[in-house]
């Protein structure tokens, strides 16, 4: 069984690459593009992957961190390409453009919100912890929505794509590469992770976490560096999507956006390493498949959620690769 | 500031925390006697607006929009209590969180088929129009009032409906153990079904009176919804007590914090920065509140012993 899953992830793996190569080959930038959307969708659902899918955490105020990383890049691209300083006193801070350092500042940002959110969110559990992420996330789209500093409800348009050393962002395969790359990365360290010392007890407190108090490890504890951790991963790749799209909104705050990258991973599978890769893949070709049919494809988006939640558990990976074992 | 304005703006919080209070007993009730977290709430809240504002704009009735309202939204309630929300009892609240959510999706882009992206706009009533005095010199929009009235009487109402009957007495029993009266022969299927509807009719009762004040249209549903939450967390999820309390408490905070904040910063600060500044912390406010009252007690102020 395990080794279905390997070749069901390997294929999932390939297929991305693969056909954003053939489009490129084809002069079909689109598709490139779609391709690039797949793998930054994938990267922000596998940062809440990390909380929901191992630690059992349903956080639905993700969005939080998303819009962060996509704020940082909007803001630093703002102040790079008008050469306005970010900070003047106490030290003069000049903006930079360059990717590797937005990414860094994006999740810094984000991982410090998520430990004020976690703190007091993780001290409940259930439903409170649902609907506690639910309204902080909601707490910063408003936010965002009545600071007009940075475009306010209109959002902010980042004029030029941000850089990165040694590669052509605006090309689209270079931008996807990068996206891609950082899939991968990202892939790896949730693998190493689940593997781990820290990974099994994180899997130990969604399963029981009185026996795990009992033999002496702070559940709380655990929870909270798996949730910083899952915000961080997820702000990166808000980053990347206001990048992608060259505009950064409120909306990238919003709930359904939340509600949406819950959606990616029980589309693939929930804790599964390529679940959210295969949610991501669903996902935007459902939205491009059904939004070239009728402008209600939200409707059947619905209907086919239903009808997953309700009747086919495990996801796409599930289905391809088998159900896990253990609960 | 006069103190006019005040009463005038305390009103507004206590109207606005009346609304919220329809939207969050429903929420709670569902909660404590299914442990099934409704999304679909804020949908419900929707359906009744459109059903008042298509009813009165056809018949030149609000009333007769505020009857279809009930009726609309307790009939889609039942509809998905039986279709949906009766298979995810038993489930995890990731399921209940996504099934809802999925219902959301179906509810706002359904609507939007059926009546198009432009919103409805929906006509206080004449015999509820025009303004009253208060004491103190202060002229108070009369409907604003009558929806502080008609909340407090919806209050008053559950709190005899569920104290005082035969159903109130079931609810009750269904929150402390649904095995057990269920063994004892109460039909638990059909209480879930009639629970549902009745939350659902409270929301749709409110979307019904709030479209009076402002528009009709897709996604009104979910703002209130997530302020909803915040309400039964704020209150304790599962108490009808907390519910009110919370929805009074969110509403006169959130209204006066709009009001009160931008001129306290004056005192400090430049007059176009403290504009500025003062909107933006009094949109957080109420999540503030929020995060101090959960960070003493982590189970809300009314915490229902489970």
């Amino acid at each position: 069984m395990a080794d279905r899953e390997r070749l069901v992830n390997i294929t999932l793996a390939l297929i991305v690459p693969a056909c954003a190569l053939a489009a490129y080959g084809m002069g079909e930038p689109f598709y490139v593009t779609l391709a690039t959307r797949i793998a930054i969708l994938a990267l922000a659902a596998t940062g809440l992957n990390l909380a929901l899918g191992l630690g059992g955490l349903v956080s639905f105020g993700h969005a939080a961190f998303f819009g962060i990383g996509g704020y940082v890049a909007g803001i630093f691209a703002t102040h790079a390409f008008n050469q306005i300083p970010l900070l003047v006193s106490p030290v003069t801070l000049m903006a930079t453009n360059q990717m590797p350092v937005i990414w860094l500042v994006s999740a810094v940002v984000a991982g410090l919100v998520a430990c004020l959110i976690g703190l007091i969110s993780l001290r409940t559990s259930g439903v409170y912890f649902i609907m506690i992420t639910l309204a902080f996330a909601q707490m910063i789209y408003y936010f965002a929505i009545s600071w007009p500093a940075y475009g306010g409800e209109d959002g902010l348009s980042i004029t030029v794509r941000n850089g990165f050393p040694g590669l052509n962002t605006l090309d689209p395969l270079n931008f996807f590469l990068i996206a891609y790359g950082l899939l991968l990365l990202a892939l790896s360290a949730f693998s190493q992770l689940r593997d781990s010392r820290f990974g099994a007890a994180l899997q130990a407190t969604r399963q029981n976490e009185v026996r795990v108090a009992s033999i002496g490890i702070r559940p709380l504890r655990i929870r909270l560096v798996a949730f910083i951790i899952s915000g961080m991963i997820t702000a990166i790749a808000g980053a990347l999507f206001a990048d992608l799209n060259r505009f950064v909104g409120p909306s990238m705050l919003s709930w359904s956006m939340s509600g949406e990258l819950i959606v990616l991973i029980i589309l693939g599978g929930t804790g599964r390493l390529f679940g959210p890769v295969a949610g991501a893949i669903l996902f935007v070709l459902f939205e491009f498949a059904l939004g070239g049919l009728t402008e209600h494809w939200q409707l059947f988006l619905g209907l086919i959620l239903l009808a997953v939640v309700l009747f086919g558990r495990g996801g796409l990976v599930g289905l391809l690769a088998g159900k896990v074992r253990h609960g | 500031m006069s103190s006019a304005l005040l009463i005038e703006q305390a009103l507004n919080g206590l109207q606005f925390g009346v609304m919220l209070f329809l939207m969050a007993a429903g929420l709670t009730l569902i909660f404590g006697v299914m442990g099934v977290i409704n999304l679909a709430h804020g949908s419900l809240y929707m359906v009744g607006a459109f059903a008042c504002a298509a009813v009165a704009a056809y018949t030149g009735s609000f009333w007769l929009g505020l009857v279809a309202s009930l009726i609309a939204a307790a009939a889609a309630g039942a509809i998905v209590e039986v279709t949906v929300i009766r298979r995810l009892y038993n489930r995890d609240h990731l399921d209940q969180v996504l099934a809802t959510f999925a219902l959301i999706l179906i509810f706002s882009e359904g609507t939007r088929w059926v009546f198009g992206s432009f919103p409805l706009y929906l006509d206080i009533p004449k015999v509820l129009q025009g303004a009253i005095s208060l004491p103190g010199g202060a002229q108070y929009q009369l409907y604003r009032l009558a929806i502080i009235g008609a909340g407090l009487v919806v209050a008053i109402g559950l709190y005899l409906l569920i104290a005082k009957t035969r159903l109130g007495m079931r609810i009750r029993a269904g929150e402390s153990d649904r095995e057990m009266i269920s063994a004892l022969g109460v039909d638990i299927a059909s209480l879930n079904t009639i629970v549902f509807a009745l939350g659902a009719a409270l929301a749709g009762l409110a979307g019904a009176l709030v479209g009076a004040l402002q528009s009709v249209q897709v996604g009104m549903g979910e703002p209130v919804l997530i302020l909803a939450f915040v309400v039964i967390v704020i209150g304790g999820i599962g108490s009808i007590k907390g519910a009110l309390a919370g929805a009074i408490l969110v509403g006169v905070v959130d209204t006066m914090g709009r009001f009160l904040l931008p001129q306290l910063f004056t005192l400090f600060m430049q007059p176009s920065q403290a504009a500025t500044a003062g909107a933006a912390i009094a949109s957080m406010l109420i999540y503030i509140v929020m995060a101090f009252i959960l960070a003493v007690r982590p189970k809300g102020l009314f915490a229902v012993n489970a």
